[in-house]
């Protein structure tokens, strides 16, 4: 029999949906976005994210109680969650945005994910974000959270400790130069570093048995939140272009090259 | 304030209308072992940029902050410098520092832009002090303009991995706009002895039960110049086969030419080397005078950390490698015959 005293870990993880890493984007004619027609996968970092909790899970065993996928998105966005149940995870929420609707800011997603946080009845323990999205690369989401709740939050973590019964987490995190090591109290904000750990591809079997996992469906408005941005943006342009592809023979060419800009070795 | 002198003609008194507050930047000033991050400077210069005043705060523990604030005051550029000292904000955990920039951002204040480099550290602060003011934040800005008339600002910041440039707009009506700076895109401020900022010590806001420890940081220890700043780069990717090669590689060409060494995600996921000299998307983003990119495929996340340096050479064997077309010099050779006869004759 579990003593009744230890409060069993509820994980949340919030998921995006994001052009596949893999794409070579293209900025539309007009200036407003990127071309969207392309293929479309879970953020990298979310991926690592639904792995952690699903590794906690491994290693703690009934210690962990649920694990919840959340998106915020567009109606193709739940096949982001099913992938994410098929890795793992219990069960999901939809926060469905409408498909014309500019893409929300960090700050919106944050406001949601907190209002979702606070209709869990069971509360949740550990959020467990990606560091950043690949599209928009703002990474603000998890620390916007974090202040919103008024919780402890490890960013970039690389190593993830969770103590259930004590209700703390040793997370490692990279850092500038290096690595820190900090021990936090839960409730927890963590957002994954790539070393954190490789995702696990979703066996057929899984991807069959996420399909009966069931996923809430949202809207703004049943959490009260308002995802329009507050920053505007005015366009989206190309980068400038590098014109590469000047070749040499060998490396005497090579060297002669560096000495006409002006780069010379350095006397030791 | 409000208080208008009569001697005022009527287009100077339009024109302080006009600027009512005028621009007031608050730079986060980091620091590390009694130095100011390189980072910070960037951000000051783009926080001048905004064309008002300028106010550094310096946050730490008390054996830290004195001697930053003393380096602080000779910066060119800054009209106040503010910092407040505490045990509490000697690792910069945000849930410490957050109350303190809290606190001094409150709606009576003075400032109107909140700056910082786009270090891990700042990462971590800047977007929780901004939600729990209600305010979005635009993050790793390339470049700035800010319309006092409007009170409008407008940045542009690389998206899909430096595949797109977003211009977007903080418009007059966020009371604060708080932004990061890619360091690479901004000059470092330079010290100037004969300058002398002003100082402000404020109280440090104590937090009671603070949720997170510091436990301990592990630095990587290295004589070469650091990654972001170096001028010159020489980054190894996965065909440098393992650490012993990939050290035994390159450390002679970073040494004849005074240059840090970087690596690719391939090369620091299969444990050649750490994973703060990482160059990507996913980690430093790098601008030197030269990249020498070796056994380097040229990803778009590792192109995202490195197209802006102003010289690249590459060096692989394969010769539809992606990374010769950004190269400027290319060269289709196997790397363990060329880097050790480049490194010779660099020597001669």
């Amino acid at each position: 029999m579990r003593p009744s005293a230890v409060r069993l870990l509820n994980i949340l993880v919030p998921v995006k949906r994001t052009v596949d890493y893999a794409v070579k984007i293209r900025v539309n004619p007009d200036q407003k976005g990127v071309d969207l027609n392309v293929k479309h996968s879970m953020n990298p970092f979310d991926e690592i994210a639904v792995e952690e909790a699903v590794r906690l899970r491994e290693r703690l065993k009934d210690e962990v109680k649920s694990i919840k996928v959340v998106t915020i998105g567009p109606t193709k966005a739940a096949e982001t969650l099913r992938t994410a149940l098929a890795m793992g995870a219990d069960s999901g929420i939809h926060v469905e945005v409408p498909d014309s609707a500019p893409p929300p800011e960090p700050l919106g997603i944050a406001k949601a994910l907190r209002a979702v946080i606070q209709r869990e009845k069971e509360g949740v323990d550990l959020v467990i974000l990606g560091k950043q999205a690949i599209d928009d690369d703002a990474s603000q989401t998890g620390q916007m959270l974090a202040g919103l709740l008024d919780w402890a939050q490890a960013t970039f973590a690389s190593k993830v400790d969770v103590d259930p019964k004590a209700k703390t987490a040793n997370v490692t995190r990279e850092i500038d130069g290096g690595l820190e090591e900090l021990k936090c109290q839960l409730p927890l904000v963590v957002t994954t570093d790539l070393r954190l750990n490789e995702p696990r591809y979703a066996s057929l079997p899984n991807i069959m048995k996420a399909k009966k996992k069931p996923i809430e469906k949202l809207t703004p408005a049943d959490l009260k939140i308002d995802l329009t941005p507050l920053l505007e943006t005015v366009k989206v342009t190309e980068p400038p272009k590098r014109k590469g592809g000047g070749k040499v023979e060998s490396v005497d060419e090579l060297i002669a090259k560096l000495k006409e800009a002006g780069i010379t070795p350095v006397k030791s | 304030m409000l208080r208008v002198r009569p001697a005022l003609h009527c287009r100077s008194l339009l024109r302080r209308y006009a600027t009512v507050s005028g621009p007031h930047a608050l730079v986060f000033l980091e620091h590390r072992e009694g130095v100011i991050d390189s980072g910070s400077l960037s951000a000051l210069t783009a926080a001048q940029q905004l064309g008002g005043q300028v106010t550094g705060i310096v946050i730490g523990a008390p054996d830290q902050v004195k001697g930053v604030v003393e380096k602080a005051k000779k910066l060119k550029g800054l009209n106040t410098v503010i910092h407040s000292a505490s045990e509490q904000y000697a690792h910069s955990l945000p849930e410490a520092v957050s109350p303190l920039f809290e606190k001094l951002l409150g709606e009576s204040s003075p400032y109107t832009h909140v700056v910082s480099a786009h270090s891990s550290s700042a990462k971590s602060i800047l977007p929780r002090v901004a939600a729990r003011l209600d305010l979005p934040a635009v993050s790793d800005i390339t470049s700035l303009e800010h319309d006092a008339s409007s009170n409008a600002t407008t940045f542009t910041r690389p998206i899909y991995a430096g595949n797109a440039i977003a211009t977007v707009k903080a418009p007059s009506s966020l009371r604060l706009k708080f932004f990061t700076v890619r360091s690479t895109a901004f000059k470092a401020a330079a010290a100037d002895e004969s300058v002398q900022a002003g100082e402000q010590t404020v109280d440090p806001v104590e937090v009671p039960n603070l949720p997170t420890q510091h436990v301990r940081t592990d630095l990587t220890k290295s004589d070469r110049p650091e990654l972001g700043s170096a001028s010159r780069v020489v980054s190894g990717g996965r065909a440098l086969k393992n650490a012993e090669t990939f050290n035994s590689t390159l450390e002679p060409l970073a040494d004849v030419l005074g240059a840090a060494i970087g690596a690719s995600r391939a090369a620091v996921d299969a444990g050649y080397a750490d994973n703060s000299l990482q160059v990507g998307q996913t980690g430093k983003v790098v601008a030197p005078e030269l990249y020498i990119a070796i056994g380097i495929s040229g990803a778009i996340q590792h192109l995202a950390g490195m197209k802006d340096s102003k010289l690249i050479v590459a060096i692989n064997k394969d010769p539809e490698a992606p990374i010769f077309q950004v190269a400027d010099v290319g060269l289709v050779a196997d790397l363990y015959q060329a880097v050790p006869e480049l490194v010779e004759k660099l020597k001669q």
